[in-house]
């Protein structure tokens, strides 16, 4: 099949291999959209999707409890009748789940306040230095950060040091409400910038429109941008709500707590591989549900 | 502008303090970064630059970084690679199980990393791969495909078909107008994404711990295990402190090239 | 998974031929050949120094010059994470304690070692050689490291009258609420269990690794009221020298080595060894039986065993070296070592439960008796700090 050829008025250009893959490519878009979604989709599925199967196939075989050896393909139930048959599994979900939406919540209080000002009321060029100071802390080592705040926490910490006048104690680095905290510090830039991006979006002209009607602040937020930031909130809901769902590093350094990512690791740590990838399906039936409703509320265009 | 002044006076004052949230732990980083003592307490007893001096003398770290850069090099290219086929593939064809696509390519990084790392590992070791730089690099493009994807997806989204399509009636063939007409219409796109899964695989740290093996460190590992050594802690805050104050560039590059805001697709 | 049994298989043909009166262990290595150029070693924090703490103690950077084996170490946070971490075939070996050891002798993880190619393995204290923590069938499976004491630490300035046992940690724990330092580790409802024998008789623990039903219940009854006490627990050493360097805990469960770091730091500890008796550790080195490097692996446990290397690292982490002349070179960097540590003082070690592994047999003879296995130790340590 021969393509449409160029005008009889100008030379043809020289014949080539490359155009004469070209040629035989053209027309055939099911053979163009096989090669190209060849190398990205045989990654994502053999290398991403293979391992968890290879994960989840390991929930199911049986774990010598002496020697720690792992027999492939001798199928029990043992490691799931651990997690449902303890109680303490249940509690640690729950708990992990109700951090995250905190979090989650948090950050989107706290991102909008700046989002906005940087979207509406900063002249570009503050707007540029303003981004810039957003997305620096996510260059600051994660681990690292997380360390500072266990010195600001800490017994004889920042903290303490700033409390004592007044006579109150630092929170030191057994409590919950310490991972809730840097958690939220955490992943704080990741709400802000789809926030902004969102906020940014928004036509001036439809607040304007807005306040002419006679809305107030409030009613405009409620009624004009809130409805509008929906898909931007849900995007950076994403990242908040699956970073915290999953994290062990900030329960381990700076509570006492332990949460869904804590029992996965700890469980790989130990060698009890079925137990581990028992339980993180529980994070994948949540993240997949969380994206699937993510998708519906258009998070995806968003990201 | 439509907001009062009170309004816009509240959320100036709310917004120095969300930056000053954002900063109060790397400014106790920095200060740390001279701390005369190993153990971190508060107020720091002295200021002493030698640590900085220990830094620099440290093999491991000069090991580490690099290993750091060639990763993150090698995942964003792969990941370029791959995001930009996909996004083509998404945004030109209709074709069933297109939504699948992006959702299957947000899954590694929507993912707990803790879950991503484990069965990579799982499965390196069942196939009997020997652990290194080479698993590393495989775990970093995986998740840093969607960054890439996400960007250009969305440039391809706003670039108008036209110039493509007089470019064939001109006779170029789909490689000429791709070099010469798509891929400058994604050039920034594709940097803003490159840099952005850059960040991201240089400073991962969970999937990275689990499948580097016994030998190879990058700098996060190295911090992980520096800071498990009481002995280490101040050089751990010298290290970081670099990091940030070196990132200044690639970020403020990111935000001249990213035009309007970037999106932060972790 | 089928690499897991060629090991397996090589013990079979190993016992074969040594039925044929060989004396080297099958599966050792017959001849020592030249360094490989790296050792990847599984250790406990503070086994392999190379002066970065204090430059006096440094035992890596000599070896490394002399035998050209580079040592990369990463450190286990207990006995169940260095097994795993050894399975996972990146490593030559490491120092592993009795509840890891009897595990990966029994899973073919770790080879039999042919002690004519160490020669200071003929310094080893008697009381130190073929143990059942370090040997299966009469044959040798590594070189011992040191052996120590779990101690209760405290701090001097909030505790003021001196423990004698591990009380103030049990019954006390309310005086020091939200200030007491624990092991994070399943192993340490052996030390609960410990506790019971002088506190609660009529349970009649004997061994307080292998516990029957009942007596699991009560350790478990009492690690409830400990962590209800707000217990802080501490996974890597370092952040119980932290916690204890913050005032953030008083008084815990702890290793020497974690003494002499924060009194070197000049902080106000001190620390006992209670007088029910405690539990404690006899490491051994231990070598993969898949060793990518095993002349490395091999020089790095002769080297060891030199007096000058185990007298630095004993005296550094503050256990018991392991042979004489190192006893003899220890006088000469910290006198008093090798006495204070009952360095060969067998009668001490045998009031020292060393970790071991919980068996669901109950490592006895009798048969009619079942215990909890180390499964079910994990799974009740979760649900402790889980709830």
């Amino acid at each position: 099949m021969t393509a449409p050829g160029p005008s009889t008025e100008t030379a043809a250009p020289p014949a080539s291999r490359g155009r004469a893959l070209a040629r035989w490519l053209y027309g055939r878009s099911r053979t163009q959209l096989r090669l190209l979604l060849a190398a990205p989709l045989a990654w994502i599925v053999l290398v991403y999707l293979g391992s968890l199967v290879v994960l989840l196939l390991n929930a199911f075989w049986a774990k010598d409890a002496f020697t720690g050896n792992v027999a492939p393909f001798q199928w029990t139930l043992a490691a799931f009748e651990e997690i449902f048959g303890q109680e303490v599994y249940r509690t640690i979900a729950v708990r992990t789940v109700t951090i995250a939406l905190l979090v989650t919540l948090t950050d989107a209080l706290l991102a909008f306040p700046i989002a906005y000002y940087m979207a509406r009321i900063a002249s570009p060029r503050t707007r540029g230095i303003l981004l810039i100071a957003v997305l620096m802390p996510l260059w600051a080592a994660y681990l690292v950060k997380i360390y500072a705040w266990r010195t600001i926490l800490q017994g004889n910490g920042f903290l303490a040091w700033v409390l004592s006048p007044f006579g109150i104690h630092g929170p030191g680095l057994s409590s919950q409400p310490n991972a809730w905290l840097v958690l939220s510090y955490l992943w704080l830039p990741y709400m802000i910038v789809p926030i902004y991006a969102g906020l940014e979006r928004i036509p001036g002209s439809l607040l304007e429109a807005s306040s002419d009607l006679g809305a107030k602040a409030g009613v405009t937020f409620r009624r004009v941008i809130l409805p509008l930031l929906v898909p931007a909130l849900v995007a950076g809901s994403i990242f908040t709500f699956s970073l915290s769902l999953g994290d062990y590093i900030v329960p381990n350094l700076v509570s006492n707590a332990k949460f869904i990512g804590n029992v996965i690791y700890d469980n790989s740590a130990l060698g009890n591989v079925p137990v581990a990838a028992a339980y993180s399906l529980l994070p994948i039936v949540i993240m997949v549900i969380y994206l699937f409703a993510a998708r519906r509320l258009g998070a995806f265009e968003s990201l | 502008m439509v907001e009062s002044s009170w309004v816009r006076i509240g959320l100036r004052i709310v917004s120095g303090l969300v930056l000053a949230f954002l900063y109060l732990p790397l400014v106790i980083l920095a200060i740390y970064a001279f701390n005369e003592s190993r153990l971190m307490a508060w107020p720091p007893p002295g200021l002493t630059l030698h640590w900085f001096g220990d830094a620099a003398a440290n093999p491991d770290i000069r090991a580490a970084f690099l290993n750091s850069i060639v990763a993150a090099t090698a995942a964003t290219s792969i990941a370029l690679v791959l995001g930009t086929l996909a996004s083509l593939a998404v945004q030109r064809y209709e074709f069933f199980g297109r939504d699948a696509i992006a959702f299957m390519l947000v899954l590694p990084i929507a993912l707990p990393g803790v879950i991503t790392g484990i069965a990579l590992q799982t499965t390196f070791k069942t196939i009997g791969l020997n652990f290194g730089l080479m698993t590393i690099i495989v775990g970093h493009a995986t998740f840093c495909v969607v960054v890439a994807y996400n960007n250009v997806v969305a440039r391809l989204r706003r670039l108008p078909r036209t110039p493509e399509e007089a470019s064939s009636d001109l006779g170029a063939d789909t490689w000429v107008t791709f070099r010469r007409i798509t891929m400058p219409g994604m050039r920034t796109a594709l940097l803003s994404g490159a840099l952005l899964a850059f960040a991201l695989s240089f400073d991962e740290i969970i999937v990275t711990l689990f499948t580097a093996g016994a030998g190879t460190q990058t700098i996060p590992i190295w911090i992980f295990t520096a800071i498990q050594r009481p002995t280490e802690l101040p050089v751990v805050n010298v290290v970081a402190l670099v990091l940030v104050l070196l990132s200044v560039v690639p970020v403020y590059f990111a935000q001249r090239i990213g035009g309007e805001a970037a999106s932060i697709a972790r | 998974m089928r690499r897991l049994t060629i090991p397996a298989a090589l013990v079979t043909i190993g016992m074969v031929m040594a039925a044929c009166g060989s004396t080297v262990p099958s599966g050792a290595l017959t001849s020592l050949g030249d360094g490989e150029g790296q050792l990847n070693l599984i250790i406990w924090d503070g086994y392999a120094e190379r002066g970065a703490v204090d430059k006096a103690y440094d035992w890596v950077t000599g070896f490394e010059k002399d035998t050209g084996c580079k040592v990369k170490t990463t450190p286990m946070t207990d006995s169940a994470n260095g097994v795993q971490l050894l399975k996972s075939g990146q490593y030559d070996g490491g120092s592993f304690s009795g509840d890891a050891t009897i595990r990966l002798m029994a899973a073919g993880d770790v080879a039999p070692v042919n002690v004519d190619l160490i020669p200071n393995y003929k310094d080893v204290f008697a009381g130190l050689k073929l143990k059942e923590f370090n040997s299966k069938g009469g044959v040798p499976y590594g070189t011992p490291h040191g052996r120590g004491p779990n101690l209760l630490m405290w701090n001097t300035d909030v505790v003021t009258a001196a423990p004698t046992t591990w009380d103030p940690i049990f019954e006390g724990g309310a005086a020091y609420k939200g200030k007491i330092s624990i092991y994070d580790s399943s192993i340490y409802i052996a030390d609960a269990a410990l506790h019971l024998m002088t506190k609660q008789p009529d349970l009649k623990i004997t061994n307080p690794y292998q516990l029957n039903d009942a007596q699991f219940a009560a350790a478990i009854d009492l690690l409830t009221k400990q962590r209800d006490n707000g217990a802080v627990y501490w996974g890597l050493l370092t952040d119980q020298v932290q916690s204890f360097a913050s005032g953030d805990t008083v008084i815990g469960t702890t290793w020497p080595y974690q003494v002499n770091l924060l009194q070197g730091e000049k902080k106000k500890v001190k620390a006992v060894l209670p007088n029910e008796g405690s539990t404690g550790w006899s490491d051994t080195w231990m070598i993969y039986s898949h060793a990518a490097h095993p002349n490395c692996m091999y020089r790095w446990m002769n080297h060891m065993l030199s007096p000058q290397a185990n007298a630095e690292a004993t005296v550094w982490f503050g256990e018991a070296a392991v042979t004489q002349k190192a006893c003899e070179f220890a006088e000469t960097i910290s006198p008093g070592h090798c006495a204070q540590q009952h360095a060969s003082d067998e009668a001490y070690w045998d009031k020292i439960w060393y970790w071991t592994t919980p068996q669901a047999d109950c490592a006895d003879a009798d048969a009619a008796t079942t215990c909890k296995d180390q499964d079910a130790w994990v799974s009740a340590w979760t649900t402790l700090r889980g709830s």
